[in-house]
């Protein structure tokens, strides 16, 4: 028999807020243990939770960008169960009224496009981080309270590379919109993941296995790779699947049931008497929707058409927010998208990737790279002054104008100036100039070369040519 | 099922589930006197389930507020000191507890 | 001076005048807690050295012509409430060794105000019980006589303040643990509206019914203190920014045009009838005073006791998970695992009292009962609230007995849970509700005893019951005028 799969993802999106989801420590992950800890964040006596509104707008806009429809009234609840690096033994999370509902995700799937279908987005707080020692753990509270947005799918993706690729866009889309770093090996992105498997053309889902610990995208490929094998296997045998959570361990490549986890939960969720419920009105909606950025696959689009790039450059520009924007800003100063495109695709992302720095690290506006094309357009600097100044704008920043007149780097126009270095060549170099007088004519790219050496790259190649030609071949007339 | 049959049911509390959920371990003495006291208590709270409540919106909160917020401005918190000053064990400026078993 | 007798207000007039200095009343208390507190057990923790040191420092602040509307004032603390530097152990075991890194909000506006900490009252363990005989640390005596109670839970703030060992003291109220205790001890007592009073530093018991509040020797005082605690807060969602009423506000000579509301479902069979001579003749004096009295009803009163014994102890099974032994207080030894840790920690941690209270509401929340216990509760409280919006409709204020008998004697109820609930019935209604209520002592019984007349308002209208209450007792011949109302 054949098996389709049925995959549902959670994913826990940390937002890229200051403070904390309920208190006012810092939300920045990576400090000592315990130093971005308050009453509130530590569960003391009397503390009390107070919403970060930046929190609520970071997943309303998320909500806005996946076409979610945004909750008349939503709430926060209590979802209680003890562990020790929770610090109140109950979560502050959102039960049956979650900030957004429905909505979807578009990927590219089998050369079109696939809308993955989001059940819910809600807001909740992270919990502490434990280490494992000899016979003992010890607990930083450093993470406890930061802001997590819970994105839930449906289960409709059909297989562990339509669950990658649904992340990848998911990744994105947050990193595009602001609304999180994105970072999965910061822990920025985190996911759980259900898998059921049921027999092709069946409408009843199978019963599913949660698989927990998932840390990368490729984790969670592997994992469910591994896991419709396990249940494929199971099926085969004429066994049933067991309704459990699994761990995914990574080294043996392999997920295991959790006992300790089978212990039935009961989260006796209850609305948190301590905080307001939310009521975004529609003026405030209105509001968040003038953020939400155009998405990168509607960019991509639009640089196909609106600056007739390729399919592959308009990827290539779109994948990062910062890179796309300052594309476009290029392009529209130079009125050259063409070799706009081509600057951006090669010189700048060598350049980014050759030093780890991020477009908005570079000191070099995206001004001044239009000043740049524009210059190379009108002939003012060759291509290779134009590299050579590029990789100076890239680290110190300026003007390139300005550059140019400095270091006297502009293209050498003089006739005069030409010939004076054509001739020295055509002296110093008797036997190519002889060479050429006798019909060799690769003789004279040779001295188009010690020319170009003279004037360190600023005499037009062709001009040289042109200039050495007019020596060699008025030489020739002379001598009759 | 009706709200009456539903508490009718709930007739006696499994004590031993519930201390359990509530992180208590009992003695049987103690889960002895409780389950009376218990059986006492859920009896005299039952008489919810007497009142008719059909399309009445619950009450979380006494007065009918929304959207209170906090502006995202990081403000710092307690000294690390004053913070394992009060844990019952401590180490590496960590909090220790018995190791935990995923 | 006799610090057994004034009123915070006349400690301030003789800071004011000359007559007294801070330092002289701290020690005054301070003689009287060592003379009384081995008997009636009011006070947990009271550190003299750090009061007296505080008192010189608001005598030098007040010599250097600084102002402040508690400065010099000593009050007293309910060990409930989190004061940076100082144990708060609400009475029980779980919280031995916690020092509070923070002072909670009601806190640091007395602070700022320049009242003096004089000590920590104590209570029932997480101010679950009306006795305060759930304490960790040992009962507190009722001092007009010592084999009763003095109420619960804030039993050592109304004793101390009843008992000349403190002018004032901060109690909390979930379901009447302010105005019952100050009904037993003969004292003024007053919740405010549930989100008048910063809840930010007060050990939540059931976080939508909790409020802090005043205990004090007259209704003036309360309205003074009020007038400090109240406001909104940031650290508290719940709080409400509505206009806090001055003392004057909510002072009144006589009650002409003030239409009083007497529930009938409040005295019905069950009441005592020593209590119901002593507030009937409350209401005839408020009908003197040329107050508009009527009946009013308030039909779901009958629900009101299972309502609030599911969701308060729902609100507190959660609220009390956070006792743990890993980031402070108690630790049980030797535990092998987190779970092991857990138990035993909760176990040897919690007193009896509080393990009922945190079952029952981990039962009423658990999967399968939620719709039929807590859900039904809260839409009770609905009706409940409705009740009294409809009742305010008519009058300005409900006057009600506190308790329906006067202080029980110690001992009476501790086996018997439900009839020990019962001693909030007339109490938890206004916490349901939201709305402000407060006890006045309007007489004495044959025992002595002292009896509490409860004044309820809409919510944030305190003056509208501070007032009546301000009335009756300059109607009385002022604040200790109760104490020759013999029934």
């Amino acid at each position: 028999m054949t098996y389709e799969a049925c995959i549902g993802l959670e994913v826990h999106v940390q937002l890229k807020t200051r403070s904390k989801m309920f208190c006012a420590c810092s939300a920045e992950i990576g400090e000592a243990p315990n130093t971005h800890v308050c009453p509130v964040c530590l569960g003391y006596p009397g503390a009390m939770p107070s919403i970060n509104r930046k929190a609520v707008e970071l997943t309303v806009l998320t909500g806005l960008m996946v076409g979610a429809r945004i909750g008349a009234r939503s709430k926060f609840d209590r979802k209680s169960y003890f562990y020790p690096d929770m610090p109140k033994n109950y979560q502050i999370s959102q039960y049956d009224q979650p900030l957004c509902i429905g909505g979807d995700v578009a990927i590219d799937w089998e050369g079109g496009e696939k809308r993955i279908a989001l059940t819910r987005i809600h807001l909740e707080e992270d919990v502490g981080k434990s280490t494992h020692f000899t016979g003992a753990s010890g607990v930083d509270f450093n993470r406890a309270g930061v802001p997590l947005m819970e994105i839930v799918t449906e289960p409709v993706i059909a297989s562990p590379e339509e669950a990658d690729a649904f992340l990848q866009a998911l990744r994105q889309m947050v990193r595009y919109a602001g609304v999180s770093d994105g970072n999965m090996e910061q822990g920025n992105i985190r996911c759980d993941v259900n898998c059921s498997l049921r027999p092709q053309g069946e409408t009843q889902l199978g019963s599913k296995a949660e698989i927990k610990n998932l840390n990368t995208f490729k984790g969670v490929l592997a994992a469910l790779r591994y896991e419709i094998r396990r249940q494929t296997d199971v099926l085969e045998s004429g066994g049933r699947v067991a309704m459990e959570t699994r761990r995914w361990d990574g080294e043996s490549g392999t997920t295991a049931s959790m006992r300790s986890k089978e212990e039935a939960h009961d989260y006796r969720y209850f609305p948190e008497p301590d905080l307001m419920p939310i009521s975004l009105s529609h003026e405030e909606q209105a509001f968040l929707k003038t953020h939400v950025p155009e998405l990168p696959r509607a960019r991509r689009r639009r640089f196909c058409g609106e600056y007739g790039l390729p399919e592959y450059d308009s990827d290539v520009l779109t994948a990062d927010r910062a890179v796309a924007d300052y594309f476009e800003a290029v392009a529209r100063a130079s009125a050259n998208p063409k070799a706009s495109s081509n600057w951006m695709m090669t010189e700048m992302l060598a350049k980014l990737s050759e030093t780890g720095r991020s477009i908005d690290e570079t000191p070099m506006k995206p001004r001044a790279l239009a000043d740049l094309i524009a210059m190379v357009d009108r002939g003012a600097i060759n291509m290779p002054t134009a590299k050579t100044l590029f990789a100076v704008l890239f680290e110190k920043g300026g003007d390139p104008a300005a550059l140019v007149e400095a270091d006297g780097l502009g293209q050498v126009e003089g006739a005069s100036e030409i010939e004076s270095m054509a001739r020295r060549a055509v002296a110093e170099h008797a036997k190519s100039a002889a060479d050429y007088r006798a019909g060799k004519s690769a003789a004279l790219q040779f001295l188009v070369g010690q020319v170009m050496r003279q004037s360190r790259g600023r005499a037009h190649p062709q001009k040289a040519a042109e200039a050495l030609k007019k020596i060699l071949e008025g030489d020739k007339s002379d001598r009759f | 099922m009706s709200l009456q049959d539903e508490t009718r049911r709930a007739e006696s509390m499994d004590v031993r589930r519930v201390a359990m959920l509530a992180r208590l371990a009992l003695t049987d003495e103690e889960a002895e006197v409780f389950r009376g006291q218990m059986a006492g208590i859920v009896g005299f709270v039952r008489k919810i389930g007497d009142m008719d409540i059909a399309g009445i919106e619950p009450t979380t909160h006494a007065h009918p507020v929304e959207n209170v917020f906090r502006e995202d401005a990081p403000v710092d918190g307690l000294d690390r000191e004053v913070v394992l000053s009060n844990a019952p064990k401590q180490a590496d400026g960590q909090f220790v507890v018995p190791r935990i078993v995923e | 001076m006799d610090v057994s007798s004034i009123t915070l207000g006349e400690a301030l007039t003789g800071l004011d005048r000359g007559d007294w200095s801070a330092e002289n009343l701290v020690s005054a208390l301070l003689d009287r807690i060592a003379a009384r507190d081995a008997m009636v057990n009011a006070f947990l923790n009271v550190d003299a050295e750090a009061a007296l040191a505080q008192a010189r420092a608001a005598d030098e602040q007040r010599a250097r012509g600084e102002t402040g509307r508690m400065l010099g004032v000593p009050v007293a603390i309910k060990d409930n409430l989190n004061v940076q530097g100082q144990t708060c152990t609400c009475a029980s075991r779980i919280l031995d060794g916690y020092r509070a890194p923070y002072d909670a909000t009601v806190v640091a506006r007395l602070r700022k105000e320049g009242a003096i900490f004089l000590g920590r009252t104590n209570m029932d363990e997480f101010a679950m019980g009306s006795s305060t005989e759930y304490s960790s640390r040992g009962p507190t005596r009722n001092p007009r006589n010592p084999d009763c109670v003095p109420g619960g839970s804030s039993g050592g703030s109304a004793a101390a303040v009843a008992d000349g060992m403190a002018l004032a003291a901060l109690g909390s109220d979930t379901g009447g643990s302010i105005r019952q205790p100050a009904a037993f001890c003969g004292c003024v007592g007053l919740k405010p509206s549930y989100g008048r009073v910063s809840r930010y530093g007060l050990t939540a018991f059931a976080s939508s019914l909790d409020q802090v509040g005043p205990l004090t020797r007259s209704v003036d005082d309360a309205a003074r203190l009020f007038g400090v605690l109240a406001g909104a807060d940031v650290r508290d969602a719940t709080t409400v920014d509505v206009a806090v009423p001055g003392p004057d506000a909510c002072r009144r000579e006589d009650l002409k045009g003030v239409a009083l509301g007497l529930p009938r479902e409040y005295f019905a069979e069950g009441l005592a009838p020593d209590v119901r001579a002593s507030v009937m003749a409350a209401v005839d004096a408020c009908r003197a005073l040329g107050a508009d009295v009527r009946e009013v009803s308030l039909p779901h009163t009958e629900y009101a006791m299972a309502a609030y014994y599911i969701v308060a102890p729902a609100e507190a099974s959660a609220n009390l998970a956070r006792f743990d032994g890993v980031r402070y207080g108690y630790r049980a030894p030797d535990a092998i695992s987190p779970l092991d840790m857990y138990c035993q920690t909760r176990s040897s941690g919690f007193g009896p009292e509080v393990k009922r209270r945190i079952m029952l509401g981990t039962y009423v929340l658990s999967s399968g009962y939620y719709d039929a216990y807590y859900l039904s509760a809260q839409k009770a409280r609905t009706l409940i609230r409705n009740d009294f919006i409809a009742a305010f409709r008519e009058c300005d204020a409900i006057l009600t007995p506190t308790t329906p008998t006067a202080a029980f004697r110690m001992g009476e109820k501790t086996d018997d849970p439900v009839q020990m609930y019962l001693a909030d019935i007339f109490t938890a209604t206004a916490n349901l509700a939201g709305i402000c209520a407060l006890s006045l002592p309007c007489g004495v019984n044959a025992d002595g005893l002292p009896l509490g007349l409860q004044a309820m308002g809409p919510a944030f209208k305190e003056e509208n019951i501070l007032g009546v209450a301000s009335a009756l007792e300059n109607a009385w011949g002022g604040p200790q005028g109760w104490m020759e109302r013999r029934v």
